[in-house]
This record gives C-alpha cells, sequence and structure tokens, in this order.
C-alpha cells in the first residue's frame, strides 16, 4: 500500500473528534503565524516588517527575490540608506537608495531624493507628477538586513496561483491526516 | 510514524535550521571584522558656479578622490557602496546631504582606488547659500553581506570652501 492508499484510508477513517481536534491544530498553525507577524510589526515600527525585491534597480546589491528585513526608527534619514518608500498613487513600494538630504532646522521635517544604484538617474520621473522630493511620510522603513533568494516563494506564488493553492491543499491535507 | 511524509518533514526542517544557523554565523562573523579604511579627497578645480533662475545655487566641480577599502571586505562581503557625499549647514537648513559621487565595489581587489572626476549628480543648494560657503567632504560606505545585517560608516574630511563669488 503506498503514501496515497494510506491518505485515503486515514481519511475514511475520520472521526468527528478527530476532525475537530484538526481544525484546532490548524486555527493554531495560522494565528501563531498571524502572531509572529503582528509582533515583527512592533518590534521594527514598520507597516511591513519584510519585503521582497521585485525588480533589477538595486543590482547587483539586490536582486530579484531577494528579502529586506526593514526598521523604522525616530532616527533622521541620512544619505546612503536604503529606504523603502511609497509614492502617491503607486500600488508597489520601491526599494532605493537615499542621495540627498535637507533637513530643516526649525521642524526637522526632511526633504530625501532617492535613486536606484542601478538605474541611471534619479527617481523624479518615478515620483507623482511634479514632486521634487519625498517627506517622512512616504518612508515606510529602512533596510538593515538581507536574506537573498528567499522571496522568490512569494513571487512564484503571486505570479502563478495555481502552484500556490495546490500548495496550500497539500499542506491541509497532510494537517487533517496527521495522526500525531 | 515512520511515514515517507514524516520522514521528508523531518529532514526539511533539520536542513532549514542549519542553513538558517550558518546564514546567522556568517553574518555574525562580520562582527569580527574590525577595518581601518583611509582616504582622501581633493577638489582640484571648481567649474562653474551660478544662481539658477528660480534662485538656487548650483556649483560644479572636479574632484580626485583616492580611497583604500580594502579591510571592508570579508568573506561575507557581496559588495561595498561607497559614495562622496558635500555635508553643509545653512540659515534654513541644519543639514544638507548631496551626493556628488557614487560607486559599487564588487571586489577586494577593485577597492583600493583613484579617481579622477567631475561630480556625477547636481550640487544645488535649496536656496542661495552656497558663496563663501565651508563645507564637509563625508566618503561613505555600505557594505552590502552575503547574508545578514548591512553594515555603514564613513570618513569625514572638513575644511573645504567654495568661492566668494559666481563664476
Amino acid at each position: 500500500m503506498g503514501f496515497v492508499g494510506e491518505t485515503v484510508d486515514s481519511i475514511k477513517s475520520l472521526q468527528i473528534r478527530q476532525v475537530l481536534t484538526q481544525a484546532v491544530s490548524l486555527g493554531m498553525i495560522v494565528t501563531s503565524a498571524l502572531i509572529i507577524w503582528k509582533a515583527l510589526m512592533c518590534i521594527t515600527g514598520s507597516e511591513s516588517p519584510v519585503v521582497v525585491v521585485l525588480s533589477g534597480s538595486m543590482e547587483p546589491g539586490f536582486k530579484r527575490g531577494d528579502i529586506l528585513f526593514l526598521h523604522m526608527s525616530k532616527d533622521p534619514i541620512r544619505a546612503g540608506e536604503i529606504v523603502v518608500f511609497n509614492v502617491d498613487g503607486r500600488e508597489i513600494p520601491i526599494v532605493h537608495r537615499v542621495i540627498k538630504v535637507h533637513e530643516r532646522k526649525d521642524t526637522g521635517e526632511v526633504d530625501v531624493l532617492t535613486k536606484g544604484d542601478n538605474n541611471y538617474g534619479d527617481d523624479r520621473l518615478l515620483y507623482a507628477h511634479g514632486q521634487l522630493w519625498l517627506q517622512r511620510h512616504h518612508i515606510m522603513g529602512r533596510a538593515v538586513g538581507f536574506l537573498p533568494y528567499v522571496g522568490w516563494v512569494t513571487i512564484i506564488m503571486t505570479e502563478k496561483p495555481i502552484i500556490k493553492y495546490i500548495l496550500i491543499g497539500a499542506l491541509g491535507l497532510l494537517v487533517i491526516t496527521s495522526k500525531d | 510514524m515512520h511515514s515517507f511524509g514524516y520522514r521528508a518533514n523531518a529532514l526539511l526542517t533539520f536542513a532549514l535550521t542549519i542553513l538558517a544557523l550558518m546564514c546567522a554565523m556568517a553574518s555574525f562573523s562580520d562582527n569580527l571584522n574590525h577595518p581601518t579604511p583611509t582616504a582622501q579627497v581633493q577638489v582640484l578645480n571648481i567649474n562653474w558656479f551660478q544662481k539658477q533662475p528660480n534662485g538656487n545655487d548650483e556649483v560644479s566641480m572636479t574632484l580626485n578622490i583616492s580611497a583604500d577599502l580594502q579591510s571592508l571586505f570579508t568573506w561575507n562581503t557581496k559588495q561595498v557602496f561607497v559614495f562622496l557625499a558635500a555635508e553643509y549647514g545653512t540659515p534654513k537648513n541644519s543639514l544638507n546631504q548631496i551626493s556628488l559621487w557614487d560607486g559599487i565595489i564588487p571586489a577586494k581587489d577593485n577597492a583600493k582606488f583613484w579617481i579622477h572626476t567631475s561630480n556625477k549628480y547636481r550640487f544645488i543648494d535649496q536656496g542661495s547659500n552656497l558663496r563663501g560657503k565651508e563645507f564637509n567632504l563625508t566618503l561613505h560606505w555600505h557594505v552590502m553581506p552575503k547574508t545578514g545585517k548591512m553594515f555603514a560608516d564613513k570618513i569625514v574630511m572638513s575644511g573645504y570652501r567654495l568661492p566668494e563669488e559666481y563664476r
């Protein structure tokens, strides 16, 4: 009897009490993932503590599919830092390097200009029409750590949703049929 | 208990744990490196210096940058991003940082360099404060690891001054 046969058998032998136990353990997995994510949000102070690099504009430093860990502290933004920012009218945040900073003396507000390491010109073409500088509220966080390749998992899942459903289905089946 | 799925799961978990541990150790080993980089920058010429029609001062200069950043490289270093920024204060702004030149150093062999260049990005003030302005030239570097934490540091070189008159 193969792996598939065992699986089918174990589904047949399900009882109501067992189903409930499995549902609870599945719920535990989902909620603990959620707890970890929210805890990371609190610790890093950034609304998305981890981002996946989607474009090659920071190559060769960051390639598509790399993961960046963000941190958002009260520290002022300085030239050279890699920041993740949202531009009005664009949904996807951008990861680029700060090349110019002008910080006001009286209010402490900053005007920031960014550029991708691999791009020829600065980012004014990417900003909203007529926008010359980024302000503090555009910036979601600064990159502090780096992990290569791991982000490919999410890129593949967003671009090929069928793989996502197969994976979720397989995992669900495993959880339901596991006896211990 | 010892089904195929169970064994595959145990193997995958173990492999991922070891991989994560090795990444963490590689990143931690960067802390053991104490780099001693050096840099010199000369402003060879002010090419032109003028007030734009919108009232902002702009200056173009020729720079000579030499640096030895070889000691920044460790076995976990993918590249070093290096840039030279002009830094100064004005009555309106407590800090202005303007990147004048930047470069990517892919390997240790390229980390001792010498370059003669005019400013790559435009040196424009917010306002008209650049005549006779004293400024610092700061060489910043950001070490990008193969995995783990990124490092950054700088060398500040002070005592540069722009001319009193537009030219």
